[in-house]
């Protein structure tokens, strides 16, 4: 599993590192946001690259994305 | 596509609203500019002394309580800052002064094809230039660095500061100045404007909508989400400029336009650039300082000294035209620009230490 973290960064960073995260294809990315723009900007990015199961946790005041194939 | 039609209303929204805004009263063109705007509120509290354009823009006003309430209302409402504030204070003045020379920014440079005049055609181009520039320099690691949560005081600063401006407008003391001719004597009833202000705050803080960002993330990410916002807003002034009468097509004799097709252009990749590298468009600027975002916060204040520096110093256009010094400026900008985008590119190993990125 491929992790991110993407907390703090600004618009739009978040998507990039997670692009730059799924470059291999990875099964399963995790990527960890702070806010809800990058939330649902990451949540799109991932649906769009084929990833079909998209789940999301908090963590604190994070959110966790985790996406598989 | 469920999530697109929010966004596509939103857009609807705002383009029929800025017509609407026209036709009671706002300059043609004009429902909806944040750089005109932003412009007008300097000459307003007396920072230039442009006197054709000086006046406290409820519009304004209203998109920044609009999205501090959305944020609060939607439980988004963060405090946090801390990501370069005074480099995007200077690329707040770069927007700013590109988009003077244009006459607009990205968001009137929609309105403004709506209405027919062409002469946004070259700002569009001008415009796609800047933002693919940008993406050259966030692809090699452009950063800003990361930002850091702050205390909610510090968050509230920047919607008290524009209810204060609401209380100067309507109290209208007498070192407050306003337009007596020209685009800033030119506006919409007060409460309208503010109602106005307000519903596309609202829209922009929930759908994210941005100019820079629709473009961008077509290019980045081949995701239409943001620009399907971006078509949205054109076609329906479009349509409502149809319907009032107001589409004139054409390049000359534009309202509050100029001809130069290179300095249309230059002007707006100025604006694109810097607003990528903002990482989005005056408008989202205004929203996330809404949302408690004081970097963001720091980029108007930006546009705010941008604007009377324009001024100020001769450089914003007129229908008459072009200044020497406008030119002038945008060259010296665009060397800043490119001086602050090299220095803030980080080695990729370094961005994914920094990003925590984890590969494995």
């Amino acid at each position: 599993m491929v992790k991110v973290d993407a907390r703090g960064v600004s618009c739009p960073q978040p998507v990039l590192l997670t692009k730059n995260a799924a470059k291999n294809n990875p099964a399963e990315i995790q990527v960890v946001v702070d806010n809800n723009t990058a939330k649902s900007n990451v949540e799109r990015f991932l649906k769009n690259s084929g990833y079909k199961s998209i789940s999301f946790s908090s963590q604190g005041d994070d959110y966790v994305v985790t996406a598989k194939k | 596509m469920g999530n697109k039609k929010g966004i596509i209303l939103s857009g609807a929204i705002v383009g029929l609203i800025s017509v609407l805004l026209v036709k009671l009263g706002n300059p043609m063109n004009m429902g909806m500019c944040i750089a005109c705007f932003i412009r007008d509120i300097a000459g307003g509290i007396g920072l230039h002394r442009a006197e054709v354009v000086q006046y406290i823009r409820p519009e304004v006003i209203g998109l920044v309580i609009g999205a501090f309430g959305m944020a609060m209302f939607s439980k988004e409402f963060e405090t946090k800052g801390g990501s370069s504030p005074f480099t995007r204070f200077i690329l707040g003045i770069a927007v700013m002064v590109g988009a003077l020379v244009f006459l607009g920014c990205p968001l009137r440079m929609v309105l403004r094809l709506a209405g027919g005049d062409l002469n946004a055609l070259f700002g569009i181009a001008g415009f796609v230039a800047g933002i693919l520039l940008g993406i050259v320099f966030l692809n090699k690691g452009f950063s800003l660095k990361r930002s850091y949560k702050l205390s909610k005081a510090e968050g509230f600063m920047f919607p008290a500061v524009f209810a204060g401006l609401f209380a100067l407008l309507m109290a209208a003391p007498s070192f407050i100045f306003f337009s007596k001719e020209g685009p800033g004597s030119m506006y919409a009833p007060i409460f309208f404007a503010l109602a106005a202000g307000l519903v596309v705050g609202v829209l922009a803080q929930k759908t994210r909508l941005c100019m820079v960002g629709g473009i961008r993330d077509l290019v980045m990410f081949k995701d239409t989400y943001l620009l399907s916002g971006f078509v949205a807003i054109l076609v329906f002034a479009l349509i409502g400029n149809m319907a009032f009468g107001f589409f004139k097509l054409g390049f000359a004799e534009q309202p509050v336009a100029h001809t130069d097709a290179l300095w249309n252009f230059l002007g707006m990749a100025l604006a694109g650039w810097g607003s990528v590298l903002l990482g989005g468009c005056p408008l989202r600027q205004l929203i996330l300082a809404g949302e408690g975002n004081t970097d963001s916060a720091v980029a108007v204040m930006g546009m705010l000294v941008g604007a009377a520096l324009s001024h100020n110093f001769g450089l914003a256009s007129s229908p008459k035209g072009v200044t020497p010094a406008g030119q002038i400026a945008v060259i010296i900008l665009f060397a800043v620009v490119l001086v602050i985008a090299s220095l803030n590119i980080e080695k990729s190993s370094k961005v994914e230490m920094k990003g925590d990125v984890k590969i494995g």
